[in-house]
């Protein structure tokens, strides 16, 4: 079974289009759907809250890893850390991974995200009876929302 | 964070070894495959389709064990092994959902950079 998960998707924009959407904290939480506090610096703890309405008291931490200009992005962090009686930062992270490359239509990104296995199979299933009907519902507000404002 | 709730984690941690971590080894995940065809199987046969020694053998039931990927039980003088599929559907199921919401993140990406 395999412990990571991988996305491919082209972009009809730029590279630099697509690394500013990244990279710049303001741009990443407008389509992440987070407020973060500042700018992403490599080596960092970049912090904030989602903005997801019924979410908003979830706190959003990562550890910024790499900025390799217009081909890597990549942060660690604590995939569903939606418990806040739980102390996560005990846990190893996953580390997240956006990685660019042009074509001729624009940029294909590839994101993956590796380390589950690392967590605690217990919070996995908790993490799972904690999101299921919840987020669904979400996503399916927050799709909504895109589609009337694209 | 108390005292209490971090030892529960470690305890969580140190009793349930990850399900990936488990299914990351080959000759386990061979055992498991032998084993999720329903048959509960004992040591000896479980050893006899394999190169390994008995002892490594028991050693990899032990880890999908801890992981409660298996589970034993005494029959007689034997210890029969049966497959349990439960901690590999929620791996699944948790990776499904994680797999989703990058989904739905990088369709609201596409439609942020191509506007």
């Amino acid at each position: 079974m395999s412990d990571r998960i991988e996305k491919r998707i082209e972009l009809k924009a730029p590279v630099s289009r697509v690394w500013r959407a990244l990279t710049d904290h303001l741009e990443f939480g407008e389509w992440f759907r987070v407020k973060l506090d500042g700018p992403f610096v490599p080596g960092q703890v970049s912090r904030g809250y989602i903005t997801y309405p019924g979410y908003e008291h979830v706190r959003w931490e990562a550890v910024v890893q790499k900025m390799e200009a217009e081909r890597l992005f990549s942060f660690t962090w604590h995939p569903y850390s939606v418990d806040p009686k739980t102390d996560y930062s005990k846990e190893t992270p996953t580390l997240v991974e956006f990685k660019l490359e042009k074509t001729a239509g624009g940029t294909l990104l590839l994101l993956t995200e590796s380390g589950f296995d690392t967590i605690p199979s217990g919070r996995r299933l908790e993490a799972f009876r904690r999101n299921d009907g919840g987020w669904t519902e979400q996503m399916k507000n927050i799709e909504n929302h895109v589609a009337q404002r694209p | 964070m108390s005292h209490k709730g971090r030892s529960g984690i470690a305890t969580i941690r140190k009793a349930q070894a990850s399900v990936f971590a488990a299914l990351g080894d080959e000759t386990r995940l061979s055992l498991v495959a032998q084993l999720s065809v329903g048959q509960p199987c004992s040591i000896s046969r479980l050893t006899g389709g394999s190169k390994l020694t008995r002892q490594a053998i028991t050693k990899h039931l032990r880890v999908l064990e801890s992981a409660g990927i298996v589970h034993g039980a005494h029959a007689g003088r034997e210890k029969l092994f049966v497959f349990d599929p439960r901690p590999m559907e929620e791996s699944k199921k948790y990776l499904d959902l994680v797999s989703e919401q990058w989904d739905r993140a990088l369709a609201r990406l596409k439609s942020f950079v191509e506007d």
